[in-house]
């Protein structure tokens, strides 16, 4: 086995060392009779060749990665520049492990601290940490957070708000005394309703914006609403390309921001791994879940960088820690982190404009046909729903069999809208491809 | 052989990206947009007006320069040993990362039609069946995250399976079990799953106390028991039936931490055991890179009688074509939005192909004899809290050179400058001052000896001149660093005033 250095030889020479005869004597605390006493039954060892060959093989029947595509609905087709996916094979980088010893981790550590400042920057937040498994469970975190804060039970949640999470959410928080109540959505405008749910027993008011449907939720008369009633303002984002333009939640009066980083430079890759983004403000810091990283000095003064703040954490805490996380999604927050240092200011505007300016256009484009309308009246940035003429499940098969994967039908995840599909576009979809699959729906 | 202990590293040093931003550079470059401009495109009153202050800008060469320069502070796999107990800190190999990356796998969107992703599906759907086939528990669950989803997705299947077979009478059982050697994320998915926990003593020789288990049970209210195997101090439970049967027949179900699978692929599997539900650790076992502290992949596999209750979309399989099944009113719902990991499932697929049955035994094998002969070749100079034979990783205690007044700690740091990342400290808890040391199977026989030669000189530094120890480390670009100065006032994000807060604390 290619992998393992030691020939059988030598490993034979060890075996004698510690006063063994073969390799079975190293298993003799193991009872015979639950050891399993045949070959496993996996495949033979294939040669590099051939598993990249397999795999190739299975990578082929993809087909949707060969195709146009206007999916988005929390996974976002973008391009990275060619210096992310590059930098972060660095061995230093992706085969080190959680920087437990800050003297020989410097680099993860000052990269996670890099992160967690742009994250801060981006979402207009106080504080946030090294990051989550991904936005769905950063979402059921934030509840769990926000019931420790105000020692309330009750979440109120928009329906707009991802379904995924949603069901995420639903069952982390299933075992406690939780009540979570969902909130509707204006059929005209998209945007939430149904704020009359939020009282006094409430922990936090969750919404999502851009929401599912695309459309820009009115975030400051939400905070103010949460706000009145004592309760935290949760905002979700899982178009982190959005920050780059949209007036942030911590501006708006977010209590705790949390969202997907996939946007920033990671691959799609059939829905993981992406990184989840937590941030809140610096009095809750001690309520946080996850990692968080610090300055710290030697005795020099030479300013260094260390995991801090761990008892909160499961380590040392056990079963009264804020969260069960241990490894999160480094090296994804890393990549995160080399986008948006690459794109800087300027990039993080310009393609966030992109994607609005592309965005409107298809809209304009999709709406002038007939028979077809936008189905919300709200502002949207990169997604928006598509009213058809008949079912979007037929009118997506019919431009699929044109090569176009046209969008997500809502029936997917919600009754009543048969005939609507969510469509994305980003500043990877070009004029030709937005036009193309307006004459396939014409 | 001898070793050169290394000396400062010349790199220069590198401030925070902030730091370095200069006005007007930049590091790329976009299409020119192709489609007509919509002026307002959005309203102004949902703007942000801060022109993202604080943002850098800097060109692409700062980027890899900053990138590249910072990492050479790190330690990692590919540099050496890195003997990081219940890590499983084993080679990353390169040809998972080029898999992984193939464009039918990373450009697939997870949403696109599954007519259109069956190979992804595919590629899922038989990881499964080989890791059932290595655990010899026939329900999976790819879709947690990391090791700590995985157990709290194991624990929710114990919950709704009592909840299904009690019914009301089920809030009666809430405790959850779990040895007092447990890695904190157990009781901790435990309480998150709504169990209390009660802690099981271990013995004299590093095992589960039988005794003091059959007690816990009569107390009665016990849904389970958490429990690694081979455990924390790397011994394997050689009682493991008589601790399933004495769960089961106080009516619980037996969840195994899989962290330890390393010691077992190819020789003895948790379902052949009498376990119900375990987790996988793909970034341990299977190789997948840590990554710096992840992205990980967690498994959840069960019993038949478990299966019922894993997350949905299941994976099914019908003639060739595989489809996700979302109708499963018995689940305990999604654990993590769309599929899981799948990237990290590419490349433990690619690593089982690689090894294939023989291999997965031989790295067994190879890992559970460098452990051995790690614990053979240091038993004289450190002390060994427990005397059965070690698995995958040995345990010592610093109680020998404790009485010079070196401690775990800085037997930990010394190691930094003889070239080795340290071994796992002060864990499990049990031993006071614990070192657990895990090679892996990832090295050969002249690193071993370099290690084992490095802790049996720091021995002898700490007889002669413990003071060079408890300074270590002297070859790094930063020394020990106040971490309690730290934690008083935190200084989590960079501002431009950030030096003068933090040194204020």
């Amino acid at each position: 086995m290619r992998y393992i250095p030691n020939s059988p030889e030598e490993r034979d020479e060890m075996l004698a060392v510690v006063g063994l005869k073969n390799a079975e004597e190293l298993f003799r605390s193991i009872p015979k009779e639950v050891q399993l006493g045949r070959p496993l039954n996996v495949t033979d060892p294939l040669a590099e060749s051939e598993v990249i060959a397999a795999m190739e093989t299975m990578a082929a029947k993809n087909t949707a990665t060969t195709k146009p595509s206007f999916l988005g609905a929390g996974v976002y087709s973008h391009f990275s520049p060619t210096v992310v996916d590059h930098l972060i094979q660095r061995s230093e980088f992706f085969t080190s492990y959680t920087p437990y010893q800050p003297e020989i981790a410097q680099g993860t550590l000052q990269y996670i601290f890099e992160f967690q400042t742009l994250v801060c920057q981006l979402t207009g937040m106080e504080v946030a940490n090294a990051s989550m498994y991904d936005g769905s469970t950063a979402m059921a975190e934030a509840y769990l957070m926000a019931q420790r804060v105000t020692r309330r039970e009750k979440i109120v949640v928009a329906k707009s708000v991802h379904p995924e999470y949603r069901e995420v959410a639903t069952t982390y928080d299933q075992h406690g005394d939780s009540e979570i109540v969902e909130i509707g959505f204006d059929e005209a405008t998209g945007r939430v309703i149904g704020l009359e749910a939020l009282d006094d027993k409430t922990a936090a008011l969750v919404v999502q914006s851009p929401n599912f449907f695309g459309c820009i939720e009115d975030l400051k008369t939400l905070a103010d609403a949460a706000h009145a009633v004592g309760a935290l303002f949760v905002v979700v984002v899982t178009e982190a390309i959005s920050f780059g333009l949209l007036k942030t939640p911590g501006e708006c009066g977010a209590d705790i921001v949390v969202g997907e980083g996939q946007s920033w430079g990671v691959p799609m890759s059939f829905g993981g791994p992406h990184v989840g983004l937590f941030a809140t403000q610096e009095k809750f810091v001690r309520q946080m879940p996850g990692r968080l990283c610090g300055v710290a000095y030697d005795k020099n003064g030479n300013r260094g960088f260390v995991l801090t703040l761990s008892t909160r954490e499961q380590h040392i805490r056990r079963e009264k820690a804020t969260s069960n996380i241990c490894t999160n999604q480094g090296l994804i927050a890393l990549a995160a982190t080399i986008y948006m240092e690459t794109m800087g200011k300027k990039g993080l505007q310009e393609v966030a404009m992109q994607n609005a300016q592309k965005a409107a256009y298809a809209k304009d484009q999709i709406a002038a046909i007939d028979g077809y309308e936008t189905a919300f009246s709200s502002p949207t940035f990169n997604e928006f729903v598509v009213r058809g003429p008949r079912p979007a499940t037929e009118i997506l098969e019919s431009v699929r069999e044109k090569g176009i994967i046209g969008g997500l039908a809502l029936s997917k995840y919600y009754g009543g809208h048969d005939n609507d599909f969510l469509v994305c576009v980003t500043e990877t979809n070009s004029r030709e491809q937005i036009d193309k699959l307006v004459a396939g729906l014409t | 052989m001898s070793i050169t202990k290394v000396t400062q590293h010349p790199t220069q040093n590198e401030s925070l990206i902030f730091e370095r931003s200069q006005t007007g550079r930049v590091g790329y470059r976009l299409p020119k947009l192709d489609v007509p401009e919509t002026l307002d495109v959005i309203p102004t009153e949902f703007r942000r007006s801060d022109d993202l202050a604080g943002v850098p800008e800097v060109s692409e060469v700062d980027v890899v320069r900053h990138f590249t320069r910072i990492s050479t502070w790190n330690y990692s796999i590919d540099l050496g040993m890195y003997p990081l107990g219940s890590c499983t800190m084993k080679y990353n190999s390169r040809l998972n990362e080029k898999v992984a990356r193939i464009g039918g796998f990373a450009g697939l969107h997870p949403l696109a039609p599954e007519a259109e992703s069956q190979g992804a599906l595919e590629l899922i759907y038989k990881l499964q069946e080989d890791l059932a086939e290595i655990t010899g528990l026939p329900g999976v669950s790819l879709q947690p995250a990391a090791g700590a989803q995985g157990e709290m997705t194991g624990v929710m299947l114990i919950r709704a399976f009592l909840d299904q077979r009690d019914g009301e009478a089920s809030k009666d059982r809430r405790v959850i079990l779990i040895p007092d050697s447990a890695h904190g994320t157990n009781p901790a998915s435990a309480a998150m799953s709504g169990f209390t926990v009660k802690t099981i003593h271990s013995t004299a020789e590093g095992l589960t106390d039988m005794n003091h288990l059959r007690e816990l049970c009569n107390e009665g209210g016990v849904a389970g028991l958490m429990l690694t195997n081979p455990n924390t101090v790397g011994i394997f439970e050689r009682n493991i039936r008589e601790i399933c049967d004495t769960i089961h027949a106080a009516g619980g179900l037996v969840y195994m931490d899989g962290a330890n699978m390393n010691a077992l692929v190819g020789i003895a599997r948790p379902g052949d055991m009498g376990v119900d539900v375990i987790h996988l650790n793909l970034h341990k076992t299977f190789s997948t890179p840590h990554g710096g502290g992840g992205p990980g992949c967690g498994p959840c596999l069960c019993s038949a009688e478990l299966a019922p209750f894993l997350p949905t979309p299941r994976i099914e399989k019908s003639g060739e074509t595989y489809r996700l099944n979302y109708d499963i009113p018995t689940s305990i719902g999604r654990v993590k939005a769309f599929f899981g990991n799948f990237g990290m499932m590419v490349r433990a697929l690619s690593y089982i192909y690689t090894h294939g049955s023989d291999g997965l035994k031989e790295a067994t094998e190879a890992a559970v004899l460098n452990a051995r002969y790690i614990s053979h070749k240091l038993a004289d100079t450190y002390d060994e809290p427990y005397q059965s034979d070690c698995m995958h990783e040995a345990i010592f205690s610093h109680k020998h050179q404790a009485k010079k007044g070196v401690v775990t700690l800085d037997i930990a740091k010394r190691l930094i400058d003889y070239g080795f990342h340290p071994m796992t400290v002060y864990f499990p808890l049990v031993v006071e001052g614990a070192m657990l040391i895990e090679p892996t199977e990832s090295v050969g026989r002249a690193d071993l000896d370099a290690f084992i030669e490095a802790m049996i000189d720091i021995d002898r530094e700490a007889q002669d001149d413990p003071e060079l120890v408890i300074n270590a480390p002297h070859s790094t670009r930063i020394g020990r660093l106040d971490e309690a100065t730290a934690a008083r006032k935190p200084v989590l994000r960079w501002r431009e005033d950030m030096e003068s807060t933090a040194k204020a604390a």
